[in-house]
């Protein structure tokens, strides 16, 4: 536990914070490198399956990074990623695990402060939280299908 | 089309809980389209299950297939190369698709993922509502195309009652009357004298109160 590094995940918009995160990296700004993204042509695109799998498949904690309110580049797709991740909060309520091992945060493509901010302080959520689900199983690698 | 809602997981766990290996069979027809177990439910439930497994330390094995339709034995059928692994299947289909698993696999449990809710119309993305009791004698002829025993909440069939309240029900505010649609709705196509037209005391019968329905098509069958 004390030598604990989280790995994370996060779902980042192409349109927005994937342009955040390249801004972060021009202005030398760092940011944990325990963050890994996955660009998305929109988070729309991300869906509920795709939070719960990165987490059975060993992140620690998942977040999606859309575009602020009213700003997404296909009307509403940051709307609907927001639905989706409550939607998986949910489910981890349901099932005992903690709801803040998942996240949605908004920002546009010249906040790259705010991305490496978020990075810094999702990441020190995850490290006080502990290991996630996929640490605790030798189970998963892949049951049957 | 047949709509649906996920248990609560917690139930679906207590289910299998006796169990290791786990078949988990989703529907691609009406459980699909009002996502409650389609394919994507089934991965999603899969790894909501696998989670839970997780916290109590423990393995389980689940085996994920979605059939193309889970009330017809010929496809039922393709679940006989799977079922003498698993312990347990669980169904995320309608009640016909677990009762179809249940009749062809005696011994496997079969457990349902699902609440079986009503015969409803999409009203938009991600909402469905109630359109039909399929009580056997369709009268949607002589209301317009409006339905009076799945749209009015005492299924009345000779106009509203008296709790209707501005052309809502009583129920609740935002159920409109059945009866003040049907009205507008015979208005607009000019046939309000159907209005007048007395129906009889409806014959239950085919819609349930007979018993188990049954169809039988003897040049089919």
């Amino acid at each position: 536990m004390e030598n604990f590094e989280p790995e994370i995940v996060a779902f980042c918009c192409h349109y927005c914070a994937y342009t955040a995160a390249d801004m972060a990296g021009s202005k030398r700004i760092s940011y944990p490198s325990n963050v890994k993204i996955i660009r998305v042509p929109c988070t729309g695109k991300v869906d509920a399956i795709h939070l719960m799998k990165a987490l059975e498949k060993g992140a620690d904690g998942v977040y999606v990074a859309g575009c602020l309110a009213g700003d997404c580049h296909f009307k509403n797709g940051n709307v609907r990623a927001e639905a989706r991740v409550n939607r998986v909060k949910k489910i981890l309520t349901e099932l005992g695990w903690e709801p803040e091992r998942v996240a949605m945060v908004n920002m546009s493509a010249g906040m790259g402060e705010y991305f490496a901010q978020t990075a810094r302080e999702f990441t020190e959520t995850i490290r006080k939280l502990g290991p996630g689900p996929g640490k605790f199983a030798g189970t998963n690698d892949k049951a049957a299908s | 089309m047949i709509t649906a809602e996920q248990k609560p997981i917690p139930e679906i766990i207590q289910y299998i809980a006796p169990y290791g290996k786990i078949l988990l069979v989703g529907c691609n027809e009406c459980v699909t389209v009002c996502a409650a177990g389609g394919r994507k439910e089934v991965g999603l439930l899969a790894s909501a299950l696998h989670l839970n497994s997780m916290k109590q330390g423990k393995t389980i094995d689940i085996k994920e297939i979605t059939l193309e339709r889970q009330c017809d034995p010929e496809y039922v059928e393709e679940l006989t190369p799977y079922i003498d692994g698993v312990d347990a299947v669980v169904s995320m289909a309608c009640g016909c698709g677990v009762q179809t698993i249940a009749g062809r696999y005696k011994k496997t449990p079969v457990f349902p993922a699902v609440n079986t809710r009503f015969m409803g119309a999409s009203l938009g993305q991600g909402v469905w509502a109630e359109r039909c009791k399929g009580c056997g004698d369709c009268v949607l002829g002589i209301t317009g195309g409006i339905c009076p025993v799945a749209r009015c909440s005492k299924h009345l069939f000779n106009g509203p009652c008296g709790g209707t309240s501005n052309g809502q029900c009583e129920i609740d505010p935002d159920v409109d009357c059945a009866w003040r649609l049907i009205w507008e709705r015979l208005k607009e196509l000019g046939m309000e004298d159907r209005y007048e037209d007395l129906m009889n005391a409806k014959d239950w019968r085919p819609g349930g109160a007979g018993g188990p329905g049954k169809i039988i098509r003897e040049d089919l069958a």
